[in-house]
């Protein structure tokens, strides 16, 4: 077991965010986190890369209880990809990358060799060696969220966290970003806003409803009409798509005739 | 126009710093620093020529001693040795330190318009150093009293300005720039009291001297603590400019980038007001070289404080060298003080980052 979540609750003045979530991520696991907006994918997900302390629940990583872990220690097991944020700084597109060399560095160590290769091939990665000395702040978004991807690459995890990093991206870029990362081969745990990409790309679902895990399951078993409406609120039309052999959620609005 | 493209493709290619050459660069400023300091000691109402003031400083050092044979009166000596050298230097030390404070206090605030001056932090320091310096409040602490009380001041407001503008875990930068404006008005009203209210005149001649920020008073003895202050701080930050650099990026990045946010920033705001402290205590409020060097610095090598730092660290020194000269000439044999000068270029660059700021906003 690659990420084990028990019980896990967060709350700001004393409402609870999430409350009682359990969900595990087995090692090569690509799992998916839905639901919709405000029920609380990334909180979950800022609680598992520490930016917020939960009120209770434990967490295991590899085995480790992952609060006992200093920052640099998990940083070298769990690596980060969230939306695209405002910089008010110019770096350039190496620099960010090389960023994630971080962790992996002792206070007094400098960039070595390696160091630059493996952020060389970070960006090769992403066919972004070209842009390796352009400014961050002068890339399209889907430029910098490849950047982003290119810096957790460089930090070198096998275990990835991805809040919904394909927000803002025209739908070329996100299934370019998404393909990049299954190419990866590590676990993977994303919050994804667009069902059908969760159901294409992800193993498993957990569906959250108002900061609890409603269902989860295979994409089949997740991405049900019945469950689709009560957790969404809207009805939806579900099958498999003779080409992809996947899921497909197709949305039927309640203003259409359907005869 | 085609030159015209050409040209402003270099300025680009200048301003996107590709592999910014950066050892090149040290030389040339370490050079440009050392000349400074040569030229300016020769500079002031008695001007000394170059090539003596080098000598007469020459004369000092172990080494060189042997090959210089004095040829200068000892009035020149002891203008050059016993009031301009110190004065020059500790104008190196005290732009360092105000620009690497400046450094400092962008990351931890994660935006350019942070400076000691502009956040007041210098009226804080100013206001407690008064205080010291007026009724000896702290005079328990011996020939430190003054650095050390003017830290106090200096921790206090940075962390009241932090504390203040911080809004659900962000730095909002109305909060920001609106209680650094507030703490300086306060501070500077407590100062007012502190000298309103001050037992002696001599004293309160000095402060007021003091308070409109000059090197006139400079001493040997002045630069030790400053020096060691600057020296500190430079290997804090430097060690940790992986750090600075995530911090950046914003606070959850540096987080999952392995940093321990919440002691990184109590580390900046010790580093902080160290520098800005001990400087304060021996210079005075020198405005806007917090704010004016780093954006200069970023101009030419980029936001990686690898390179930012020293380039910083020599740019701010060499600016108030400069700055300082330009305030013992330009109403000779009267002086300037040099923070009124600071202002004067400071101020418009400060304008222009608000807008250039809030347009992209």
């Amino acid at each position: 077991m690659k990420l084990q979540v028990e019980n896990l609750s967060y709350g700001y003045d004393h409402k609870p965010v999430i409350e009682d979530i359990c969900l595990t991520v087995k090692k090569g696991e690509f799992v998916g986190l839905i639901g919709p907006n405000g029920s609380g994918k990334s909180t979950v997900l800022k609680n598992l890369y520490r930016a917020l302390q939960p009120d209770a629940g434990i967490v295991y990583l590899d085995g480790e209880n992952l609060f006992s872990l200093t920052y640099k220690q998990a940083a070298t097991k769990i690596g980060v990809v969230v939306q695209e944020n405002v910089l008010p700084f110019d770096f350039s597109v190496e620099e960010i990358v090389a960023m994630g060399r971080s962790p992996h560095k002792k206070l007094f160590d400098g960039d070595t060799q390696r160091d630059r290769e493996i952020v060389r091939n970070a960006l090769a990665c992403l066919g972004m060696e070209e842009m390796a000395h352009r400014n961050y702040l002068h890339l399209s978004g889907g430029e910098k969220q490849r950047v982003l991807l290119a810096r957790a690459i460089a930090q070198d995890t096998d275990f990835l966290i991805l809040d919904e990093p394909t927000n803002h991206l025209d739908i070329g870029y996100q299934l370019q970003l998404l393909d990049l990362v299954k190419s990866l081969q590590v676990t993977v745990l994303a919050a994804l806003h667009d069902l059908n990409l969760a159901a294409m790309y992800c193993d498993r679902l957990y569906i959250m409803k108002d900061g609890r895990i409603y269902k989860a399951g295979t994409p089949e078993e997740v991405l049900t009409p019945e469950i689709i409406f009560d957790v969404y609120g809207i009805r939806a039309d579900v099958f498999l798509h003779p080409v992809t052999k996947k899921v497909t959620v197709t949305f039927l609005p309640g203003s259409m005739n359907y005869n | 126009m085609h030159t015209n493209t050409a040209s402003s493709t270099d300025v680009k290619r200048l301003g996107n710093r590709r592999e910014p050459n950066l050892p090149a660069i040290m030389t040339g400023l370490i050079t440009v620093a050392a000349l400074s300091v040569i030229l300016a000691v020769g500079l002031g109402p008695v001007s000394v020529a170059p090539a003596d003031a080098a000598r007469i400083v020459g004369s000092r050092i172990p080494l060189l001693k042997n090959y210089i044979t004095p040829s200068w009166s000892s009035v020149e000596e002891n203008i050059i040795f016993g009031l301009r050298l110190p004065r020059v230097l500790l104008g190196m030390i005290v732009g360092s330190s105000l620009a690497v404070t400046g450094v400092a206090m962008q990351a931890l605030v994660r935006n350019h318009l942070a400076d000691p001056f502009i956040l007041g932090v210098s009226s804080g320091a100013s206001a407690t150093a008064t205080l010291g310096m007026l009724f000896g409040v702290f005079s328990f602490l011996g020939v430190y009293a003054l650095a050390i009380s003017a830290f106090f001041g200096a921790a206090v407001t940075i962390v009241l300005v932090y504390v203040i503008s911080r809004v659900r875990g962000r730095i909002n930068i109305t909060q920001l720039l609106l209680s650094g404006v507030a703490l300086s008005m306060i501070m500077d009203a407590v100062t007012r009291i502190i000298t309103l209210s001050a037992p002696n005149a001599l004293g309160l001649h000095n402060v007021a001297y003091w308070l409109s920020g000059s090197l006139a008073g400079a001493k040997w003895g002045y630069l030790t603590l400053p020096c060691a202050a600057i020296c500190l701080g430079m290997i804090v930050l430097m060690v940790n400019h992986r750090a600075l650099n995530a911090l950046l990026m914003g606070d959850e990045t540096a987080g999952t980038l392995g940093f321990n946010v919440a002691r990184l920033h109590k580390l900046l705001v010790l580093v902080s007001s160290l520098m800005a402290g001990t400087t304060i205590a021996v210079s005075g409020t020198i405005g806007f070289v917090g704010l004016m060097v780093p954006h200069i610095t970023r101009l030419l090598v980029g936001s990686d404080h690898k390179k930012v730092l020293p380039v910083c660290a020599l740019l701010g020194g060499i600016l108030v060298v400069w700055v300082d000269v330009a305030a013992r000439l330009v109403i000779a044999p009267e002086e300037l003080p040099l923070g009124v000068l600071t202002a004067l270029f400071g101020g418009p660059l400060f304008i222009w980052l608000l807008k250039r700021n809030t347009a992209k906003a």
